[in-house]
């Protein structure tokens, strides 16, 4: 069953959004967006080295995206303006991540699928890093729940009861990290920071709790990836755009059903 | 009997700026005790009770706290995001969660009851003062740490705040830090009294307090109902102000002075 790449493709969707339910629930109540952009964009320089040097993929899309989480931790930590450090990370590192792979002949011709993401391209070693890092990160975040959510309600709040919230930031910092670098082959550098956050702001509308929210945002992201993997199959076109425009529908209808949420 | 937090020779800058917002502040609080911390506003109590909580980087001194200390707190400004959905039930949970029954009684007591199936962005600011308050009574704190806690509360909201403050006391012998503008019923609910300034001008019982040439200059001889509460019930406590343990620290008539 594994041999069909269709089947391979849903699988590597459904792992994806196993956690980009919950992570994209905390990215959108504590205003990562921009961070995850960062982490996601300077994956594409991840690629080009592993590329380079023939490493494995995942490794390179790992590593920087680690480094990238962490510089930007370390920054923000000394009361830089974190906004423009972002910016500046982001677009640098896609900008040196184009420039890079422009030098690897071999990645010519496909930077596209990183770009946007491939199901054509989804192996069954792609199977193992996607369900692996994302149960690491959903381990992550089931076993610290209590304190991420109370870290993100209110700093203050944490603080006087034992949590520290730099350190909670940092967990969810690496947990976006491995995310994004697993998310590569599905939906690709530039639109993984959409899959986070769509489906969780769509889930907003008619969630009472954050684990509604994250449980919510979860199942819309399922939909959107049957839903779209299934356009690109039958209609040929992007995997990620698809999977990612589709949870633009769905969220479009939360805000008539429920209002501007 | 040893104190809950005891603070020595605290100061404290913030970033960006060379005034040290706290100097050379010495504090401490004992199980049992309310303690309210006054003085004008920028003065530096919210600083004064973030630093002994732990929570800014100390410039010198320093804080002991009692090991295993609960505390129960209460911030002066919360801000929750309006994009994470929370009821005032599933906030009563964190981080420790904690029954429903529990949950029930907390929000009664704080005189919000029934609350808990609302939206807490949606609450008005009285009655998100209370489930704050609600939720620093759970767990059963050594300590309530509360930061002008009856900001937005109606008037008979902050008798009855007053009243409930006592009660936990008397039933848990939690201790209570205090940050108040209300000089009139500070004076009446506290065993002591701090007047801070960016240092401590003065501080005693509120007898001592209100007497204070140093209290007197800060809030002015018309500031409302404090002193004439004092010189109503205490005229004749006037001139023994310093033998009554007074504090011995004396900064100069006019407080206001940076030095
Ligand atoms: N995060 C900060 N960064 C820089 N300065 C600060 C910061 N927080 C407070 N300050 C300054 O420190 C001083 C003391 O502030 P603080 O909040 O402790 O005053 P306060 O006595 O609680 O006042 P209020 O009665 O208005 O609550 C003020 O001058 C304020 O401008
Ligand atoms: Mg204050």
């Amino acid at each position: 069953m594994l041999d069909d790449f269709l089947t391979r493709a849903i699988l590597a969707g459904l792992g994806l959004v196993l956690v980009t339910g919950a992570l994209g629930s905390f990215v959108v109540w504590r205003r990562m967006a921009y961070f995850g952009d960062a982490t996601a964009h300077a994956t594409i320089l991840g690629v080009a080295l592993s590329f380079a040097f023939s490493a494995p993929l995942y490794l390179g899309t790992l590593g920087v995206a680690l480094a990238v989480a962490l510089i930007v931790a370390h920054l923000s930590a000394r009361g830089q303006t974190v906004d423009t450090v972002l910016g500046v990370l982001a677009h640098g590192a896609l900008a040196l991540g184009l420039v890079a792979a422009s030098f690897v002949p071999s990645l010519r011709s496909d930077l596209d699928a990183f770009l946007f993401g491939d199901i054509l391209l989804v192996s069954r070693a792609d199977l193992v890093w996607i369900w692996g890092g994302a149960a690491l990160v959903l381990g992550l975040l089931v076993w610290r729940w209590q304190r991420l959510v109370t870290a993100s309600v209110n700093e203050e709040l944490a603080m006087a009861a034992g949590i520290d919230p730099a350190r909670e930031r940092l967990i969810l910092s690496l947990a976006l990290a491995i995310v994004v670098a697993i998310a590569i082959r599905i939906v690709g550098a530039l639109l993984i920071s959409a899959m986070l956050i769509i489906p969780a702001a769509a889930a907003r509308g008619f969630a009472r709790t954050p684990e509604q929210m994250a449980g919510s945002a979860t199942a819309i992201g399922a939909i959107s990836v049957l839903a779209g993997l299934g356009a690109s199959f039958w209609l040929g076109t992007p995997a990620g755009p698809s999977v990612v425009a589709v949870s633009a529908v769905i969220y479009t209808f939360s805000l008539i059903c429920y209002g501007k949420g | 009997m040893s104190a809950l937090i005891q603070a020595t020779d605290l100061s404290v800058s913030h970033a960006g700026s060379q005034m040290p917002v706290l100097r050379g502040v010495d504090f401490r609080i004992d199980p049992a005790e309310i303690v309210t911390v006054v003085g004008p506003n920028g003065s530096g109590k919210s600083t004064l009770v973030r630093a002994l909580l732990g929570h800014v980087d100390l410039t010198s001194g320093r804080v002991r706290r009692m090991a295993g200390l609960r505390i129960g707190y209460v911030p002066q400004r919360v801000h929750i995001e309006k994009a994470l959905p929370m009821t005032v039930r599933r906030f009563l949970s964190l981080p420790r969660r904690v029954g429903d029954a529990e949950a029930g009684a907390a929000l009664a007591r704080t005189g919000v009851p029934g609350l808990e199936s609302r939206q807490i962005t949606a609450l008005s600011g009285g009655q998100f003062q209370r489930v704050l308050l609600a939720r620093a009574l759970l767990n059963d704190p050594q300590l309530l740490v509360l930061d002008e806690p009856t900001q937005g509360l109606d008037q008979p909201g902050i008798v009855a705040f007053y009243e409930l403050i006592e009660d936990v006391r008397a039933e848990t012998g939690a201790a209570v830090l205090m940050v108040s503008h209300d000089l009139l019923v500070v004076m009446r609910a506290s065993d002591r009294v701090v007047c801070l300034n960016g240092h401590v001008c003065c501080e005693g019982t509120p007898q001592v307090v209100s007497a204070a040439p140093e209290y007197r200059a800060l809030f002015g001889a018309g500031s409302p109902g404090a002193l004439a509460l004092y010189q109503h019930h205490h005229d004749h406590d006037h001139d023994h102000v310093a033998d009554e343990g007074g504090h011995a620290h004396r900064h100069g008539p006019d407080c206001r002075h940076q030095h």
